[in-house]
């Protein structure tokens, strides 16, 4: 045993790549075992590992982590992430809730029919520009500080960054109104750790294609299409 | 200003409802807003209330909290039921979103459309008696504690709790399997703070009905 926390998900982002962004924000490092077959994630659900049968699933310091918001707040906790007391925990959680919302709807998108995946996007630029990112937008500008909580690097900012690149994924002008951000973005890609995360070669998933999409239904044995909300 | 946590959100469960249990639970008292019209909706949005346009609202210690994970965790740290450490915190936040998860399904089911209820019913019962109330059973049972976590009341167990109820509300035997979760639930009824909320009169908001839908309809109509 390496001593390393190991992430157990699919060869790609889906619900996984929040809590790899957070782990390579802090600078851990980090194995991975990655779900390819049924029979893998079925021994899986047998060894009693996986605590509501779900993945994903992180062991780190002797346990078997599941949920990912709570893994997520274990790591921002563990390694100063959080903020230096409850309020400043608070918008934390506040802004975290907000870029997951965001980001739950982009990663719905492989899963949707063809024809649920065009009103999707737009369904996601119209969250991002007229919802989401103004408030992000509005925070940095009220106190004029490079990070979101405390002035200080936190799971809020990590978070943001993650979310801002994968909107831009899909609509590569996304930022246009948003000077505050554009800087933002600038700014905590520099941070060497993210910096590094966001080199070729790291452990970042690309976004998720075909097989991705293919192997998560496999596993899951997941065959119909997920609805949009 | 009373100083008491103010809620805004529909006269009825739906996502505060989490939140008035655990307040009821840490004995702290709540005023609460009701949302009936669209009308109110758009204003308080148009104030700058709602970080997200969305609610629940809380308004707390100067704050004007939104985001029901981030709001409850506030008062789960803020009045002790979060555990004593990171470790403690770390299963009491699995433990909540697991029970979050099958409260989602019973939190949209009124939303169903009439030939889909059936399904989620059963759906609710599946999940609700082979993944969810397992994994409590067994942990009750390994460590033979009163309490989910550190042998002590958290915020693990009023979720719990309030999901053991609600899903008794649609299947009323569905504990027959699982003897631990019924003592449990009778332990927690007799802690005072939450048997006071299970008495008639308290905040504790009824199961949605036709009226419930259609207001939240009203009010969230794009």
């Amino acid at each position: 045993m390496s001593g390393k926390p190991k992430l157990y998900y699919f060869n790609g982002r889906g619900k996984m790549e929040s809590v790899r962004w957070l782990l390579a924000a802090a600078g851990v490092e980090f194995e991975e075992e990655f779900l390819e077959t049924r029979d893998q994630y079925e021994k899986l659900l047998q060894s009693g590992f996986l605590l509501f049968q779900q993945v994903p699933m992180v062991e780190i310091d002797g346990m078997k982590m599941v949920q990912t918001r709570a893994i997520l707040s274990y790591i921002a906790a563990k390694y100063n992430l959080y903020g230096k007391d409850l309020k400043e925990r608070a918008l934390i959680d506040m802004y975290v809730g907000g870029t997951d919302d965001l980001m739950e709807f982009i990663s719905m998108l492989p899963f949707l029919s063809a024809e649920d995946k065009e009103k999707q996007l737009a369904v996601i630029v119209q969250k991002a520009t007229s919802r989401y990112f103004p408030a992000y937008e509005k925070v940095l500008k009220d106190h004029g500080q490079d990070f979101l909580v405390g002035n200080n690097f936190s799971w809020a900012d990590v978070h943001l960054l993650e979310a801002i690149l994968m909107v831009e994924e899909k609509k590569s002008d996304v930022l246009s109104g948003f000077p505050q951000l554009q800087a933002f973005k600038a700014r905590t890609s520099s941070i060497p750790t993210i910096k590094k995360f966001l080199e070729p070669g790291s452990q970042r998933k690309p976004v998720p294609d075909d097989k991705f999409v293919e192997t998560v239904r496999r596993v899951l044995c997941m065959y119909y299409d997920v609805k949009a909300n | 200003m009373s100083g008491k946590p103010r809620l805004t959100y529909l006269n009825g469960r739906g996502r505060m409802e989490p939140i008035r249990w655990l307040l009821a639970a840490a004995g702290v008292e709540f005023d609460e807003v009701y949302l009936e019209t669209k009308e109110q909706y758009d204003k308080l949005i148009k104030d700058g209330f709602l970080l997200f346009q969305q609610v629940p609202l809380v308004e707390i210690d100067g704050m004007k909290m939104v985001q029901t994970r981030a709001i409850m965790s506030y008062i789960a740290g803020k009045y002790n039921l979060h555990g004593k450490d990171l470790k403690e915190r770390a299963l009491i936040d699995m433990y909540v979103e697991g029970i979050a998860d099958l409260m989602q399904m019973i939190l949209m089911f009124p939303f169903s459309p009439p030939d889909a209820k059936e399904k989620n019913l059963e759906s609710i019962k599946e999940r609700a008696t082979n993944r969810y109330f397992p994994v409590f059973e067994k942990v009750l049972k390994q460590h033979g504690q009163d309490f989910l976590v550190g042998n002590k009341l958290s915020w693990a167990d009023v979720q719990l709790m309030e999901a053991i109820l609600a899903v008794e509300e649609k299947l009323p035997t569905v504990l027959s399997g699982f003897p631990q979760l019924q003592v449990f639930k009778n332990k927690m009824s007799n802690v005072p703070t939450i048997k006071k909320f299970l008495q008639p009169g308290s905040p504790r908001k009824p199961p949605p009905d036709a009226h419930y839908v259609e207001t939240v309809l009203k009010v969230f109509k794009k």
